[in-house]
């Protein structure tokens, strides 16, 4: 299934009544995705960049499998793909240029394994980041800045090919790093594939719940004003 | 200061208070322990299932619990829910096979709860269990202490 454009991503305990300007989203029909994943809610378009690191938890050595190990560890990794090129750092939970937030993060870890994924603001249009409200849960270093003063275009850093080129470079620091065709990597290799039924839990939020919470802000904002 | 350390451990452990520094985490005696962190405290037939508090040092600041519904079978070292810290969901895996006949719904409003109060006020499910001899499969304290200072150790 095809998606359009944007799309807006919420992490697992994410509350569409508190982060999202449910009219606007209605308004629009902008698809909310729930992914298994922690963290915050991202907007995605057709620029976003995408890099998710699905490891063995023993695959990095000295990297114990908890949140934050692997964060400090995905911002050694991410040093490298910018040295040189900007003031990159992991600030908090993000990666920032200067004290601006380019790359969200999130993660999920199991008995086994763990997955790191980022996704990179490549460019956006300052009108799509009014989908979102300001979170009530955000970082200190974010000073209640709103979207458009608190993040930045990956763009106006780097191309992308230098961005992917980079990436892989850092990557085969820690693996060895081969290319797959995308049907390879979404429908795996049919040699390891295992007969378990997988059922994923990222799923689109309907319509009808954003409605239904759309509606119980509504009702609370006009109890408010009863009461008042 | 290592052995102090060690003296320290062992004390607290034995008065089952947990220590400010982070040195090591706190155990309870009476307890049984996963190597994937997690406890279990047996009364008869039931088994109250929570994370340790290495578990919870090691998280971070909970946020969210996702808990199972009424009913549901768990087993042995499988996974049955999930807390949220830091950016992260992680899977809280069942020491013991059963029925979940109680979940902890303070957790819904109060997640912290299972950073403050990991062995307590923390406690996530209660389980009707399946097969006691299943708890032979887990360590006590002493043995989940010295595992955790090993796996610390390492990284």
């Amino acid at each position: 299934m095809e998606l359009q454009s944007p799309a807006i991503v919420m992490g697992v305990s994410g509350k569409p009544a508190e982060l999202l300007e449910l009219k606007l989203v209605l308004g629009d029909h902008v698809p909310v995705i729930k992914r298994f994943t922690g963290g915050g809610t991202v907007i995605v378009d057709e620029g976003t960049i995408f890099v998710t690191l699905v490891c063995n938890k023993d695959a990095v050595p000295q990297v114990q499998p908890y949140p934050r190990p692997i964060m400090s560890w995905s911002g050694t990794l991410y040093d490298e793909v910018f040295r040189g090129i900007a003031d990159f750092q992991l600030r908090e939970n993000d990666y920032v240029f200067g004290n601006r937030k380019f790359g969200g993060n999130a993660q999920s870890i199991t008995k086994n394994r763990w997955i790191h994924h980022t996704s990179f603001l490549w460019d956006y249009e300052d009108r799509n980041m009014d989908y979102l409200k300001l979170p009530s849960r955000a970082p200190e270093y974010r000073s209640a800045r709103d979207h458009t003063e608190f993040v930045c275009r990956m763009r106006e850093y780097m191309q992308r090919p230098a961005f992917v080129d980079r990436t892989i470079k850092a990557l085969e620091a820690y693996f060895s790093v081969q290319p797959v065709s995308s049907e390879a990597a979404v429908n795996g290799d049919p040699q390891t594939t295992t007969t378990t039924e997988f059922i994923p839990s990222t799923r689109l939020v309907s319509e009808k719940e954003l409605e239904d919470a759309f509606a119980s802000t509504t009702f609370e904002r006009m109890a408010h004003t009863v009461r008042i | 200061m290592a052995s102090r350390l060690l003296w320290a451990s062992r004390a607290a452990s034995l008065l089952r208070i947990s220590v400010p520094y982070r040195g090591f985490a706190s155990v309870i005696k009476d307890l049984k322990y996963a190597e994937s962190h997690e406890w279990v405290k047996v009364d008869g037939n039931s088994a109250t299932v929570g994370i340790t508090d290495h578990a919870q040092d090691h998280l971070g600041d909970v946020v969210y619990v996702e808990l199972p519904e009424l009913g549901t079978e768990v087993t042995q070292g499988n996974s049955f829910g999930a807390v949220e810290s830091v950016k992260a969901t992680s899977d809280i895996n069942s020491p013991v096979s059963g029925k979940v006949v109680e979940v902890n719904e303070e957790l819904n409003g109060s997640p912290a709860l299972v950073n403050t109060s990991p062995y307590k006020e923390g406690w996530i499910i209660k389980v009707e269990l399946k097969d006691a001899g299943e708890l032979n499969n887990l360590k006590d304290a002493d043995a989940y202490s010295k595992f955790c200072d090993e796996e610390d150790a390492k990284h």
